[in-house]
């Protein structure tokens, strides 16, 4: 007879594991995510700056960092640039790096959005007071973009972390690669171990990211709301 | 005589291809009140914005307190905290307060105490008869109130000029009134010098020691104000009169 399947869960220290390759890929997410948005919301100010060589140079970094699947950037910072450059960085902080740059180009493209839907004549008022350019965009321009840039801020903010999923690729030991090895482990005993092991993965990342959609989508409907009230 | 606040030499000013001013010279002295009139499209807008640095200009001068002004961004964001300006879409800042709007210039550009600001600030409100709105949001005022707002937080500068773009208008007409007369109230209790772009025929007749007309971007005539409403120097202001009328 078939043992449960449930049972995986609480076999040796399965679930311990588990939880263990869920810290690793939640630290690696929030790392990423704290860089990422840091840095996206510079690059985002500068590329609403007038120079044209900076503004060009910010928008192939975004492209790259757009049209490169994640799985390929993933690949190339782990097995072909140590290669070619002699760095060796393990695999976490290479996965860290990625989401990072990749959350900074995202962010950047963000917050260029939104600086530039504030009104002009919000930038002139603030010009006709003697603001310089750094006040202007830390008193009147960054505080009106945030507001509208908050809910597509979310949004990445969820897609970056269900895009970790694919941090097994490059042998993190997330919890994706985590599950993967109890499933194979305990494949004898529990045929029907892999449901178990991925339904909890799934619920795992649906805790995560449910209530941060949520959250994003009732911030746009006050939004859309307010402006047409 | 009276100390010339501002002059302005041979402006020349173009977008691309499109000539906009030609040739423009005036000069204001202190405690001067200047209207500058003209049809729509005939570059008030343009030679207004160009007096405080908004829009860079291709040839000649702006002297600024006897000065000339070398028009770098630097320079001309010093200069706008003598040189006020209000436009007319009503664009107090929506994240602040009235108080904080009011406070921004005087406390970060200029670098006064909070306090000593706030005091000159609830003076001003108190003159326009919106002390009590303080701490609000932009959002919770009618036009007219933000527009009597975004006056203040100009004067919070203490500017030497001021300059008002059509500030009346889109606003409703019954709030109309209400900013004209503390524009008026400004140029005769605190004879502050003020250029004033404006399509209140009355109104401008009521305060402009000297009228300004422009006609595509020429300055067709200067004319006393009193003058200027009875009898036009030329055939153009007196046909834009009578569009307008007056
Ligand atoms: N940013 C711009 N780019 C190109 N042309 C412009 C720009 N701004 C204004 N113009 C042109 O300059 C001319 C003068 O415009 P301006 O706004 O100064 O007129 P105005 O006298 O203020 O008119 P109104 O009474 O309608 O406000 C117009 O022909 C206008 O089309
Ligand atoms: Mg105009």
């Amino acid at each position: 007879m078939a043992h449960s399947g449930i049972n995986v869960l609480f076999e040796g220290r399965n679930l311990v594991r588990l939880f263990g390759g869920l810290g690793t890929t939640i630290e690696i997410a929030a790392v990423a995510l704290v860089l990422g948005l840091i840095l996206g919301i510079v690059l985002g100010v500068l590329r609403t700056f007038p120079n044209r060589l900076l503004r060009l140079l910010l928008r192939l970094y975004l492209e790259f960092f757009r049209i490169v699947p994640t799985v390929v950037l993933l690949f190339l910072f782990y097995y072909i640039l140590p290669r070619q450059l002699g760095v060796n960085m393990p695999a976490n902080e290479v996965a860290t790096l990625v989401f990072a740059l990749w959350t900074a180009a995202e962010m950047s493209d963000i917050v260029r959005g939104a600086l530039i839907s504030v009104p002009k004549h919000q930038r002139e008022s603030g010009l006709a007071i003697g603001l310089n350019r750094w006040q202007l965009y830390r008193y009147v321009l960054i505080p009106q973009a945030v507001s509208l840039e908050l809910p597509a801020t979310i949004n990445l903010v969820t897609r970056v972390i269900k895009t970790t999923s694919l941090l097994m690729l490059i042998s993190v030991m997330d919890v994706i690669n985590v599950g993967q090895q109890v499933v194979e482990a305990n494949n004898q005993k529990y045929p029907t171990g892999v449901f178990w092991v991925y339904g909890i993965i799934f619920i795992m990342y649906f805790v995560i990211d449910y209530p941060l959609s949520w959250w994003a989508k009732r911030m746009d409907k006050k939004r859309l709301e307010r402006a047409n009230g | 005589m009276a100390k010339q606040i501002l002059k302005v030499e041979h402006l020349e000013k173009s977008y691309r291809e499109n000539h906009i001013l030609h040739d423009i010279n005036f000069s204001i002295d202190e405690g001067e009140v200047v209207a500058l009139l003209g049809p729509s499209g005939s570059g008030k807008s343009t030679l207004i914005r160009c007096l405080n640095g908004l829009e860079p200009y291709q040839k000649g001068n702006v002297i600024f307190n006897g000065k000339p002004v070398v028009p770098t961004e630097k320079n001309w964001q010093k200069l706008r905290q003598q040189i006020g300006m209000v436009f007319q879409s009503y664009d107090l800042f929506p994240n602040l307060t009235v108080l904080d709007n009011i406070l921004l210039g005087p406390v970060k550009v200029q670098h006064q105490s909070r306090e000593a600001a706030k005091a000159t600030a609830e003076k001003l409100l108190d003159q326009v008869g919106l002390r009590e709105y303080e701490n609000v949001y932009p959002r919770q005022l009618s036009g007219g109130q933000k527009q009597r707002i975004a006056i203040v937080r100009a004067l919070a500068l203490n500017p030497e000029l001021m300059l008002f773009d059509e500030v009346t208008a889109s606003l409703d007409p019954e709030m109309v009134r209400g900013v004209l007369n503390i524009i008026s109230k400004l140029a005769q209790d605190s004879n502050m010098t003020m250029i004033v772009v404006t399509h209140e025929m009355n109104f401008a007749q009521q305060i402009a020691d000297r009228v300004l007309f422009l006609e595509d971007g020429h300055i067709l005539e200067q004319t006393d104000g009193t003058k200027f409403f009875v009898n036009p120097q030329t055939d153009r202001a007196k046909e834009f009169l009578e569009s307008m009328d007056f």
